[in-house]
């Protein structure tokens, strides 16, 4: 165990690695990684003590250029890699990168596994609803009819819902943002303060093969009306409060409510608490367009993690057993040769 | 060599004999694995060498009665060295038609049937798809038979405790037990013992069976006069002297990884799945916890070994385990622990193939697997167990080269080594040489170079967690001593050579030769499980006088540096392996030698006389 001593502050220049960055200019990862940097002094732990572990796609270079300890895996496998280094070592902060085809399609049973475990790190998916590295063919999150050159007539699978899937599998943190917001730092935060496996949807653009897919609701423009900031203990409200959800009770489902002079109560509109599942399991759902994009931190809600259960339970098992490997070997029946023939 | 000395003033009225093969045979729900399990004790407190060859269906629970469902248990064992299960049985317990027909064809002309006649009824024939009853009709004539009512003999026994019909069948197996060891001259009280034990919170069962185990061996007593059956000692075998106990090689693995691991003073990290016939290890490691074990039952196969990776990479020592479709999983992410030159043992307990094989049957056909089973240039250690017993010093030497050189290093065994148990004398651990790591925690002179390199050619481990030594690591070629992505054609050529040399370098003892000579008209060179039928087969032909040696190799991979020179020294090389010829294969291309195939792919082990046609085919 390392011992407890005051982390040294840091700034942003203290997480950028030498490194040059290689991804496609403009595209939606440099503003992530920007975010991630200027976070980390803010979250305040200390470089050495972080690792970031990532499988195979564009989002996956990212260990490359944080000036942390990093590990690029192979693909879809970064949580059974992030599993072992923190049963090794629990005190490492680890922050796993992935992206939809990732982590959703070749690693969708790690993911689901590493979630229903509650490993304590930070996941962090980067959706962009294709594959990029690869040229563009479509990922398990892209839209039915997406054309790319594997699917010249569209796809015609449905997309999974990388928040859904989580809840789904156990999740006790469940977050969203995207590439560019002023907000994601403080998801990041979020992420970083629950104690448990905190998964992190954030849309990103690949501007070349998926250019702008998310601008319906991420556009500036309008982002008023098409966003839903989740705060917790807060209204859910929108369009600058005069729109918010409301729980139909006869449907037992969400929908959008008109609120008039900010009578927000009169209008029904639900207060957001991050440890309700069943209001999380509607927030997940809501489908954009009939309702705004939900944004932030959507559910919270700690239980005991994986590797602190291991730890526990390896630590009883040991209570008072001493190592003594010689007397292992001969345990069980044995029996003496003697020059004089064996015994008991 | 001390020989232990028999009391035969004890039992003068009891015949001798050197070795015998006994092979208990009975339904999957008759307990046959545990009554053979007890003989093997019984027999080690005889002081007999032994060997076991435990054989049973891969239906866990199968239709009662039928051919699928025999679970059979053989033990070989005698007053001289022991190195296989044996050839053919002497002696064939079948518990009902199903183990007759699939077992009696094995047993020697002239041996001993023990049929429980109980269970011949007209349903299990049929099951067992015999016409008419083979105790009946005479079709068992070139063998003893010996006809017990042994179902209705054990209900009589355990009458008087009350169990049901079904609790108190269920005492067969000791029934049995008691009459083979009283055919043995064996001591029934550490089995009494042992059932006391096992049964401490169900007495009335503990008491039952003891009286099962005790009507059995009274039958023979009473009825030694009339009939077959006859009384064998079989005296101890000479053995060194010192402390001794039984061992599968199962156990083997496991005690050999915790004691390489503190060898090498670092906690183990164990990843594993289920799968036949690997399982074990896990469930052996997982109770060690007391020995710095942690084990993490992981969601599939590639979890497994990349959470072992991942543990490695944050300074344990990691460990995954698996048989051949599972090792086929992990091979993507053994080439990441090549390419990251992290430490790693993956343990392949080999079972029969291609795919989902023959789980619980014996074979040795993953040695492709092993040394070229994966993309790209990705040279691996790979070494081979011959023996339960020889499991642990394997399990050592693969946790040393994984730490020293910083590579994954491939321990192959096979269904048989993982079952089978044999009598371990136990070592003293002050004995062997300690390898402790040195992780890299500060700066080094020149500076910090995460791929710079020692005289082996390892590159520094250094934990996550060490300050002024931050690094990134991954699967893309990584450059010549900083680590940092390099795609140049001059720097991949000069990584993938790096790589082959570490690996070529690794330090293996030379070749040594089992038995006979360094060079000569015959040599059998085997590797793995095949050593016990090679080394009784070679014995009994130089006996005879043939010029023949038991070359055994151990190191698979790299191989050991004068191994081609030894090769060349005899006029004849055979290799028998149970696959259809990948050492020879191997041992071809690296020598240019014209070394032989003896192939059985079978699903079981070699027989003595096997390997002793070959001989004899050679010198004609």
């Amino acid at each position: 165990m390392n011992e407890m001593t005051t982390i040294a502050k840091t700034t942003l220049k203290d997480w950028e690695s030498d490194q040059e960055v290689r991804w496609c200019p403009g595209c939606g990862d440099y503003a992530i990684l920007k975010a991630v940097q200027r976070t980390m002094p803010d979250i305040g732990t200390a470089p050495e003590n972080t690792v970031f572990i990532s499988g195979i796609g564009c989002s996956s270079r990212f260990p490359y250029y944080m000036e942390t300890y990093g590990f690029h895996t192979i693909h879809g496998r970064a949580p059974a890699f992030a599993t072992g280094l923190k049963l090794a070592n629990p005190d490492l902060d680890i922050w796993i990168v992935t992206g939809d085809g990732d982590g959703l399609s070749i690693g969708g049973n790690h993911t689901m596994h590493l979630l229903r475990r509650n490993l304590d790190c930070q996941i962090m998916l980067f959706n962009n609803e294709i594959y990029g590295l690869t040229k563009g063919q479509y990922s398990p999150t892209s839209r039915v009819g997406t054309t790319t050159p594997s699917t010249p007539f569209g796809s015609v699978d449905r997309p999974a819902q990388p928040c859904a899937f989580a809840l789904g599998a156990g999740a006790r943190f469940v977050a969203r943002g995207f590439d560019v917001s002023k907000e994601l730092p403080n998801v990041l935060k979020a992420a970083h303060a629950h104690k448990g496996a905190a998964f992190i949807e954030i849309f990103q653009n690949c501007i070349v093969y998926n250019k702008d897919v998310f601008q319906d609701f991420a556009a500036p423009k309008g982002a008023e009306d098409r966003q839903l900031w989740l705060q917790n203990g807060e209204p859910m409200l929108f369009a600058k409060g005069t729109k918010g959800i409301t729980l139909d009770k006869d449907a037992l489902e969400l929908k959008v409510v008109d609120v008039v002079d900010g009578d927000w109560k009169a209008a029904g509109v639900i207060v957001h608490d991050v440890t309700n599942r069943s209001v999380a399991h509607m927030l997940v759902e809501m489908r954009f367009g009939e309702f705004p994009m939900a944004l932030g931190v959507l559910y919270d809600d700690p239980r005991p993690s994986f590797e602190a259960d291991v730890v526990r339970q390896n630590a009883a098992a040991r209570e008072g057993k001493t190592a003594d490997l010689q007397g292992l070997l001969k345990k069980g029946q044995t029996w003496t040769v003697k020059e004089g023939g064996p015994e008991l | 060599m001390a020989t232990a000395v028999v009391d035969e003033a004890k039992t003068p009225d009891v015949p001798l004999s050197d070795a015998v093969v006994v092979r208990f045979a009975g339904d999957s729900g008759d307990g046959m694995q545990l009554t053979g399990g007890q003989f093997t004790l019984s027999s080690a407190l005889a002081g007999n060498d032994f060997a076991t060859f435990p054989d049973f269906p891969a239906e866990i629970r199968a239709p009662q009665g039928t051919l699928f469902g025999v679970s059979a248990f053989q033990i070989n064992f005698g007053s001289s060295e022991i190195d296989t299960a044996g050839d053919a049985p002497d002696v064939l317990v079948a518990m009902n038609p199903a183990a007759l027909k699939t077992n009696v064809p094995a047993l020697k002309p002239g041996g001993l049937i023990i049929a429980d006649e109980g269970e011949f009824n007209d349903r299990n024939l049929a099951k067992a798809k015999y016409e008419s009853n083979p105790l009946e009709d005479g079709s068992l004539a070139k063998w003893q038979l010996l006809k017990l009512n042994i179902s209705q003999a054990t209900l009589d026994a355990v009458k008087p405790f009350g169990l049901g019909n079904k609790e108190a069948l269920r005492c067969k197996n000791m029934w049995t037990l008691g009459l083979a060891l009283w055919m043995f001259d064996r001591d029934r009280q550490p089995l009494i013992d042992w059932l006391k034990a096992k049964f401490a919170k169900a007495p009335e069962l503990a008491d039952a069976n003891i009286a099962a185990l005790n009507a059995g061996h009274a039958y023979g007593e009473t009825a030694e006069l009339a009939g077959p059956l006859k009384q064998h000692h079989v005296p101890a075998a000479p053995a060194e002297p010192g402390l001794y106990r039984t061992l599968t090689g199962a156990e083997a693995i496991a005690l050999g990884l915790v004691a390489g691991a503190q060898l090498a003073e670092l906690p183990i990290f164990f990843g594993g799945y289920p799968i036949t016939p690997a399982s074990a290890i896990l469930h052996h490691l997982s109770r060690l916890k007391e020995y710095d074990v942690t084990t993490f039952q992981a969601e599939d196969e590639i979890a497994a070994i990349c959470a072992a990776i991942g543990a490695s990479y944050g300074g344990s020592l990691g460990v995954t385990s698996s048989s051949g479709p599972g090792i086929a999983l992990k091979g993507e992410a053994m080439g990441l622990a090549i390419m990251t030159e992290l430490p790693l043992v993956i343990v392949n307990s080999q079972r029969g193939g291609p795919s989902t094989g023959l789980p619980t049957k014996t074979e040795q056909s993953d040695l492709y697997q092993a040394v070229y089973g994966r993309n790209g240039d990705a040279p691996m250690p790979v070494i081979a167990a011959r023996s339960p017993a020889d499991a642990f010093e394997c399990a050592i030497e693969a946790c040393r080269i994984a730490v020293q050189y910083m590579t994954p290093v491939m321990l192959l065994t096979d269904g048989y080594i993982a079952n089978a148990a044999e009598p371990w004398h136990v070592p003293d651990l002050m004995a062997y040489e300690r390898f402790p790591v040195q992780f890299l925690t500060e700066v080094p002179e020149g500076g910090f170079k995460p791929y710079g390199r020692d005289e082996k050619l390892a590159r520094p481990w250094v934990k996550p967690g060490t300050p002024g030594l931050l690094h990134r690591i991954g699967g893309i070629e990584k450059e010549v001593d900083t680590g940092h992505i390099n795609y140049a054609p001059a720097n991949h050529q000069a990584m993938t050579d790096i790589r082959k040399a570490k690996i070529d370098g690794v330090k293996v003892p030379d070749q040594g030769v089992e038995l006979g000579a360094e060079g000569g008209k015959l040599a059998i060179v085997g590797w793995g499980s095949t050593f016990g039928p090679i080394h009784q087969a070679v014995r009994r032909k130089r006996a005879e006088g043939k010029d023949v040696s038991h070359v055994h190799i151990r190191h698979i991979w790299p191989l050991p540096a004068n191994l081609g020179e030894l090769l060349k020294s005899y006029d004849k090389v055979i290799v028998p392996e149970m696959n259809t010829g990948q050492l020879k294969t191997v041992l071809r291309d690296q020598y240019l030698v014209d070394a032989r195939p003896l192939n059985k792919v079978s699903g079981q082990p070699f027989t003595i006389a096997e390997i002793e046609a070959a001989i004899e085919e050679a010198f004609q």
